[in-house]
């Protein structure tokens, strides 16, 4: 079976973080808005665990970096439900256009 | 030889009580704070009496000669290895004189104000301001150090600058307050300037030290002093005519005397402590601290200071004369008896019986501290009697206050050098002194020993006799037992201060002299002072049409001499006019348009910048995302095409 080539893999994963930066930028919905980082951060990982394997297979570096990613993110997604759990407290709303009170 | 650790709580105790009062007096001794700050007082008096019995009985001789003793010396701050400022204690006999002096004055008004300033609302305060006076007084006397001599001439003037403006409320008591403050500390300016010249040639700030490197013959610290010279004078002379400007700043000498009288405003017991007895004499004493060097080095400054002495002298008794506000008359009188004290010691040398006008000053300094504050005190219950300062309002309050009228009396005839009172023997010293040493000033100090004698039974007459007492004034008695207690003890060192062997104890060079002044000397100015008291007599014992008639024929004389020969005026010209419109104005203008517009300029650039670019901080969180994300990949492109 013939291996998939590693552009191949980055071109996913760069389709990948567009599309969640697209997401981050489009949508209001702070819900929407956490899982298009999710997307960005497995676009990234999909990069560490491809590099790995092509450009240096004896090495687990970047898997375990993945792993750390995975991690953080986990983390970071818990704040970030808390934090929208809070303004959506306070606003009764997950829109963002609805918090702009910290401005000039 | 010990001299123990007691003579440092002398100061300290009126700090503690400062402390104590000052913090917690409002709220937890309103009515006490009186009682806690006079036995504070008593005791550091109790100390005083200590030590001055130590001192002249005991351990202060050597040889039969007073030794300096520095009792406590500590490094306060040092420059450099030769130079540093130390705390110190220095006991010498004026300052063991001193040290009574100022204590047993300073009990006696704590006392007196104990009835005098019962139910003021700030009583507690009052009490604090009196004992951080009393404690920069006492830490002055005994400072051994000329820098540390500077601090506490400081504090005495912050105390008396708080004293004179108690009553805050008003007006003219503030303008008084401010106006002793900034005439002494002008003053003071020259005393700072004076003591770094004498410092900067002598390499060191320590009173003794310095006293024995500027006066031994062939020191290379007075051959460079004397060397050095600025508009023809020499350095010594600047640097002890600039120390003396301070002093006559402090004791209130032409022309610097016009704060004097203002601070009359201050309650008056406080008169009677720092305007009688205490601080005013402090010039003389920095004047009497540094004797040797003037004596011996430098009899210049030292015909200055006679001079300026002398002119205060008869300047205040003239202008005594013509005032009404019974606190201005003793104020002018307090004025013209510190001109003794300076010129007695102007007339001075150091050495042996020569020393007689430096025994002289520092004794009638000594009678004159509790004649004068006597005089205030019972000018104090007066007004506490009658409500005002002004001589029209009294008369005939002889029967109404028996034992102040007597004490007055007492301390008029003290003042006016009657034998046996306390005055006559310090008076008849200075004019031996001035006698033998200059006749034109001994003309002066007779001249107004009699105008002492007229202007003070002036007073006595107006106050006591002149008229029938207004017999509702006499709805409260002469005052508590704590305010005539002070009276009566005074008036019995009025009477017995004379006596006190000060010849032999307080001299310029240590040694004990031979004072005894003969009979035949004494005839004139006694007789003198005998026909001042018949004039006022015969002039204001009734009340009559002659002192009108008299002022009427002197003419703008007397004017002159009721407005104070205008000095005050001067002084407002001078300031005004001149200061103000020549220097004053061009430098305010200055600072509000170049100073101030430079920064207003720098402001609004800020301001107009900032307005430009706040829109950027919109609060919308993507707004920021794409900053954030345009950031990145901004320095991308950076390190991909300009990273070499």
């Amino acid at each position: 079976m013939s291996e998939v080539p590693l552009t191949h893999i980055l071109f996913l994963s760069t389709c990948l973080f567009f599309i969640g930066i697209y997401g981050l930028f489009t949508r209001r919905n702070m819900i929407t808005m956490l899982m298009s980082i999710e997307l960005m951060l497995n676009s990234v990982n999909i990069n560490f665990v491809a590099f790995n394997k092509y450009l240096y297979p004896e090495k687990l570096d970047g898997i375990f970096f993945t792993i750390f990613v995975i991690t953080i993110a986990a983390a970071e997604a818990a704040v970030a439900i808390a934090i929208i759990i809070n303004l959506y407290r306070s606003h009764h709303s997950i829109d963002v256009e609805d918090a702009t009170e910290m401005k000039y | 030889m010990s001299h123990p650790i007691y003579i440092a709580l002398i100061p300290i105790i009126p700090l503690a009580c400062f402390f104590v009062l000052g913090l917690f007096g409002r709220k937890y001794f309103t009515n006490s704070a009186g009682i806690i700050g006079t036995l504070g007082l008593l005791s550091s008096t109790l100390l005083s009496l200590v030590t001055a019995y130590e001192y002249f009985f005991v351990s202060g001789k050597i040889n039969g000669v007073y030794q300096k003793i520095e009792v406590v010396k500590y490094t306060w701050l040092e420059f450099s290895k030769g130079i540093s400022i130390d705390m110190g204690i220095l006991i010498d006999p004026i300052t063991v004189m001193m040290l009574v002096v100022v204590s047993f004055v300073s009990l006696m008004v704590h006392l007196f104000s104990l009835g005098y300033m019962k139910g003021e609302t700030r009583f507690a305060t009052y009490y604090a301001f009196l004992a951080l006076f009393t404690f920069s007084m006492l830490g002055l006397v005994l400072s051994s150090n000329i820098f540390q001599i500077y601090l506490f001439w400081e504090l005495v003037g912050v105390s008396s600058f708080l004293l004179i403006g108690f009553y805050f409320e008003k007006p003219s008591a503030v303008a008084a307050s401010k106006k002793a403050f900034i005439v002494t500390r002008f003053a003071d300016l020259g005393f700072l300037i004076g003591i770094l010249i004498l410092s900067f040639y002598s390499h060191t700030l320590d009173f003794g030290v310095l006293i024995e490197r500027l006066t031994s013959t062939g020191s290379p610290f007075l051959i460079a002093i004397n060397a050095a010279s600025f508009l023809g004078v020499s350095a010594l002379t600047w640097g002890l005519l600039l120390v003396f400007i301070g002093g006559a700043g402090k004791s209130a000498m032409f022309p610097l005397h016009i704060w004097l009288p203002d601070a009359m405003e201050g309650p008056t017991p406080v008169s009677a402590l720092i305007h009688a007895a205490t601080m005013v004499v402090a010039g003389v004493f920095l004047v009497a601290r540094l004797f040797p060097v003037f004596a011996i080095s430098n009899p210049e400054a030292l015909q200055v200071v006679m001079y300026t002495g002398a002119f205060s002298a008869f300047f205040a008794a003239v202008i005594a004369c013509t005032q009404t506000d019974i606190k201005r008359v003793l104020a002018y009188s307090t004025m013209s008896q510190i001109g003794y004290m300076m010129f007695a010691l102007g007339v001075s040398k150091y050495h042996g019986e020569e020393g007689l006008g430096y025994m002289g000053s520092m004794f009638h300094l000594f009678t004159h501290a509790f004649f004068k504050s006597l005089l205030f005190l019972g000018a104090g219950a007066v007004i506490h009697m009658v409500h005002s300062n002004e001589m029209k309002d009294m008369g005939g309050l002889r029967k109404l206050m028996p034992i102040t009228h007597l004490s007055f009396l007492i301390a008029c005839l003290a003042i006016a050098g009657i034998p046996p009172f306390s005055g006559f023997f310090s008076k008849e010293e200075i004019l031996m002194a001035s006698f033998e040493s200059n006749k034109l000033v001994y003309a002066v100090a007779l001249l107004t020993s009699g105008l002492t004698a007229f202007y003070m039974f002036r007073l006595y007459y107006s106050i006591f006799w002149s008229k029938e007492a207004d017999t509702h004034q006499a709805h409260h008695g002469e005052g508590t037992w704590t305010m005539k207690i002070p009276l009566i003890l005074l008036a019995i060192l009025a009477v017995v201060a004379g006596f006190a062997p000060i010849s032999s104890w307080i001299t310029a060079d240590g040694n004990p002299i031979n004072s005894s002044v003969p009979i035949s000397f004494s005839v004139l100015p006694v007789s003198l002072a005998i026909a001042g008291i018949l004039l006022a007599t015969r002039l204001f014992k009734t009340s009559n049409e002659l002192p009108q008639r008299i002022a009427i024929q002197l003419g703008s004389f007397y004017t002159a001499a009721s407005r104070k020969f205008y000095i005050d005026e001067v002084y407002i010209f001078v300031t005004k006019k001149v200061l103000f419109n020549l220097i004053g104005r061009p430098a305010a203008w200055f600072d509000k348009n170049i100073v101030d517009g430079l920064m207003n300029l720098l402001a609004k650039l800020t301001a107009s910048l900032s307005e430009l670019i706040k829109g950027y901080q919109s609060g919308k969180v993507q707004d920021y995302a794409l900053y954030f994300f345009g950031g990145i990949a901004g320095l991308i492109i950076a390190f991909i095409y300009l990273w070499k």
